[in-house]
């Protein structure tokens, strides 16, 4: 193949990629703005709802884009109310002391891989795509699920700033962020918005996790590199800032899918992790953060 | 000056000979299990003079203890060098990665310390990935027994590594000990007090943030190549992130901020995980649930409750 069509090819495995990574890291995000957790079971809760989804769609006979209708709604569901408990039963229990919450996600992240390991098996496991389609472009073919991912990305992503910035719930999420005594102070519960913060931003990891399923399998430590892109991505976007996730979530897909084409996956790992800790040394608002 | 032998020192001196009297006494099971709990205790008093003394929670400390098994592991098996000579080179590699880690990392704080730490050991672990010609990645590589032998010693017999771990230990206790209860050590745990009022007193909070990083990583470093010639094998799962929580666990168990803690958190951990493996193989929930447990109801660990009843000595 041409360089040309080589680079579309990798632009194209890159928007997939941001696709993913961008409702991923906008729950990571969120959680980070309102709650000032650092989540490192995020990528625990991805991995959930793909396990979830594996179980669902076998569960459900018939045509597999029935199947994966109901896993696309069933496993944020189950995932959310996995986060809602733990955020009851643990992260409030330590008063959301940063240092604190970090090592119980860490002890929580140990515990659903086991739960996945002991469930669901060591084994990855494919789930069967909800079409099957494939698009013929002059140099090469394309699978037209893939593109269907992205679309349906956006659509939840634009699905959530609707959310944040025109209902009730999303102005109370969004006052909580800004001043959480205030918040407190003007009758709003704020320990049940960290319990919907928490279980949305869960949820979202999740919907993540089943869009990608069909095109990756299903397996108990596939987590990993979510949670890792995720932390990237959040911050080199500015902690907190959607928007700013938005964009990084693009330029890091994006270059991600370039190097790992031309290159090698591990290699575009290794630049993404030392890029972001020099983000963080030298500009810790974030590429995009304005100064506070 | 207090007494030359007060009794803390004699505390130490006390588990020291124990773990002497071990050998004789333990049936040969348990050998090799408690060598390799002196060694990772090692690595984890190293993490504890950084997260239990000057309050810098690191999530990279993986990096340095690998710096240390790679630099002795590849230093005797492919570029031919000297036991001895590697194991100072894995030493001082974990230092000096330490340093150069610190150097960057501590130029800010808190959760960002964390997140630029976990990302270093990240960068780290997949860069001996993607050398895999040299390192041979996740499979790793063994180390000879020609190669494990030190002015006459054989490491790969069990007694003699029994020895030379608790000779390792040892040194690195006594040493601790020494370092905590000098001036030095005062300064680092008023740092984790209060670090504006350590700065307005006169020290300078990122010089000893600095050294107590640097002496922590070649605590990581010496256990890295420790590990590497006494038993023998060395692989990528050390650099993963999975060995930097691990010696987090183990001071969080034994105690943050107390000498003997990461050694008793150390072995609980493991006999934990070994006698429950008994019953369920569910050991990543044994894990879990022992961080989420002490985080919960003891975020002081064993050591530091007991120095709150009454044991205000302990140091």
């Amino acid at each position: 193949m041409e360089f040309g069509p080589f680079l579309l090819l990798a632009l194209m495995e890159g928007m997939v990629m941001s696709a993913v990574l961008a409702l991923t890291a906008v729950g990571l995000s969120l959680v980070f703005g309102v709650m000032r957790v650092v989540n490192v079971a995020h990528g625990e809760f991805f991995m959930l709802g793909a396990v979830a989804a594996w179980f669902v769609t076998q569960a459900v006979p018939g045509h597999p884009a029935l199947g994966f209708a109901a896993a696309l709604l069933l496993a944020p569901l189950f995932v959310g109310a996995v986060a809602a408990l733990a955020d009851g039963l643990i992260l409030k229990r330590l008063n959301y002391d940063p240092e604190a919450t970090i090592v119980a996600t860490i002890g929580l992240s140990y515990i659903f891989q086991q739960a996945a390991l002991s469930f669901y098996g060591p084994d990855a496991r494919p789930v069967l795509a909800p079409f099957d389609l494939r698009l013929q472009l002059p140099w090469f073919g394309y699978s037209g699920y893939k593109i269907a991912v992205v679309i349906a990305a956006a659509l939840i992503l634009i699905g959530i700033w609707l959310f944040m910035t025109r209902s009730r719930a999303g102005l109370v999420m969004r006052a909580t962020q800004a001043d959480r005594d205030t918040a407190r102070a003007f009758g709003i519960n704020v320990d049940r918005v960290f319990a919907t913060v928490f279980a949305l931003g869960a949820a979202m990891a999740a919907m993540g996790a089943v869009l990608i399923v069909p095109i990756q399998q299903a397996h108990y430590l596939m987590g990993h590199d979510p949670l890792l892109l995720s932390f990237i991505v959040v911050i080199i976007g500015g902690l907190g800032s959607l928007r700013g996730t938005l964009v990084a979530a693009l330029l890091i897909g994006l270059s991600d899918g370039v190097i790992s084409v031309f290159f090698s996956p591990t290699l575009a790992k290794i630049l993404a992790t030392l890029f972001v800790a020099l983000v963080l040394v030298f500009r810790p608002q974030g590429l995009f953060g304005g100064q506070r | 000056m207090t007494r030359f032998l007060d009794r803390s020192l004699i505390l130490h001196l006390a588990v020291i000979a124990a773990l002497f009297a071990a050998q004789y006494l333990l049936p040969s099971y348990h050998h090799t299990n408690i060598a390799r709990i002196m060694v990772l205790a090692v690595f984890a008093m190293g993490y504890n003079i950084a997260f239990g003394y000057t309050g810098l929670l690191s999530l990279g400390h993986a990096l340095f203890f690998a710096a240390g098994l790679y630099a002795t592991g590849l230093g005797v098996e492919q570029w031919g060098l000297p036991t001895g000579i590697a194991l100072i080179g894995g030493l001082a590699a974990g230092g000096a990665v330490a340093v150069a880690t610190g150097l960057l990392a501590l130029r800010t704080g808190g959760v960002s310390f964390m997140i630029v730490t976990l990302m270093f050991a990240q960068a780290g672990y997949l860069t001996i990935l993607y050398f895999g010609a040299v390192t041979r990645g996740d499979e790793g590589f063994v180390i000879s027994t020609a190669a494990r032998s030190l002015g006459g010693l054989v490491l790969s017999d069990s007694t003699t590594r029994y020895f030379m771990a608790l000779a390792l230990f040892a040194v690195a206790m006594l040493a601790k000990l020494a370092l905590v209860r000098s001036p030095t050590g005062r300064v680092l745990v008023a740092l984790r007090e209060n670090e504006e009022r350590s700065r307005m007193l006169g020290f300078d909070p990122f010089r000893y943030k600095l050294l107590a990083l640097g002496i922590s990583g070649l605590y990581a470093g010496a256990a890295g190549a420790a590990y590497a010639v006494l038993f023998g094998y060395v692989g990528a799962t050390f650099a993963s992130i999975q060995y930097s929580i691990l010696p987090l666990l183990y001071v969080l168990l034994g105690g943050a901020g107390t000498v003997l803690g990461p050694f008793l958190g150390a072995l609980v951990m493991f006999y934990l995980i070994d006698i429950s493996s008994g019953y369920t193989t569910a050991h990543l929930a044994v894990v879990g649930l022992a961080l989420l447990i002490l985080v919960l109801f003891a975020p002081k660990g064993i050591l530091g409750a007991l120095r709150e009843r009454g044991l205000k000595w302990l140091p």
